[in-house]
């Protein structure tokens, strides 16, 4: 079922290669290659299933505080039935017009909620869960982040994750 | 259980997430292009149907949509894209740091985040 596409473009090679051409260190992406997948068989069908959107696009709501650009380890909760014209994004490394245009580029809110009134799913977590990614340290995201992620989509009886990075 | 959606082939080959769907679109567009609801919802409709299909442990899987117009060129350039890493909540528009004052104090809504790096950024 994996197959790599045609002439997908290799950012781990453009970054690396950017940050050398520029002096920087090198960049250090995660490698799981060795690792075992960390992989769960489904416990119930998909349309008995509940769902809980975890979005990295840097993702807040109106009246919410944004996110800081450098190291900032916090994560948002944006309720589900805010209206997308109430959506913001902040983020310092990818191309933010597509999402100030239209939230659903980066935080597919409205394709949730459309699989879940046509029964797809059996429901969509009240709150979505928001942070910017571009986060450098592995060891801190393991230890802060991704445990209080993981706490929250456990308190939020979440059966499915669907993360959308950027 | 998880499932994801990715424009980074790559990346995502090295990360091994449980599954994903992959969408050939330039950066920031990762669950669709802007205002295209169709296309948004059938890649949501895929990255969830990974979980019904019998997919092995790090599946990728390729969805068939394409962007339209030619930009990986572009993506390919060494070019230094970020902006600079304020240490303080940055905001989509100024009234939105309004807002957030309002309702949260302007001591969270605009101080430092909490959690800070020691020497190097990758530790």
């Amino acid at each position: 079922m994996t197959q790599m596409p045609d002439d997908p473009v290799d950012y781990i090679a453009v970054t690396r290669d950017t940050y050398t051409s520029l002096g920087y260190a090198e960049y250090r992406w995660a490698d799981n290659s060795n690792e075992p997948v960390p992989f769960a068989e489904p416990t119930k069908p998909l349309a008995e299933s509940k769902v809980v959107l975890l979005a990295s696009g840097g993702v807040y709501a109106l009246g919410d505080v944004g996110f800081a650009h450098k190291d900032d380890l916090t994560f948002r909760e944006v309720p589900m039935s805010t209206p997308t014209n109430q959506l913001r994004v902040t983020h310092f490394a990818y191309d933010e017009t597509s999402a100030r245009s239209d939230i659903n580029a980066v935080f597919p809110i409205e394709a949730l909620r459309s699989l879940e009134q046509e029964g797809v799913v059996g429901s969509v977590a009240s709150v979505g869960l928001t942070f910017m990614g571009g986060i450098y340290s592995q060891r801190r995201l393991g230890e802060t982040l991704i445990p209080a992620l993981v706490e929250r989509v456990k308190e939020l009886e979440a059966d499915i994750a669907l993360l959308v990075p950027v | 259980m998880t499932t994801s959606v990715t424009s980074a082939w790559s990346i995502t080959e090295s990360v091994r997430p449980p599954r994903a769907v992959f969408t050939d679109f330039p950066l920031g567009n990762t669950a669709g292009p802007p205002h295209r609801s169709d296309v948004q919802l059938d890649i949501a409709r895929q990255a969830l149907s990974l979980i019904a299909t019998d997919s092995e442990p790090g599946t990728i899987l390729p969805l068939s949509h394409e962007w339209g117009e030619p930009w990986k060129e572009e993506a390919r350039e060494l070019v230094d894209h970020r902006t600079e890493r304020f240490e303080t909540p940055q905001y989509q528009e100024v009234k939105d740091r309004e807002a957030a004052i309002a309702r949260h104090g302007e001591q969270v809504a605009t101080g430092e985040a909490s959690s800070r790096w020691g020497q190097s950024p990758w530790d």
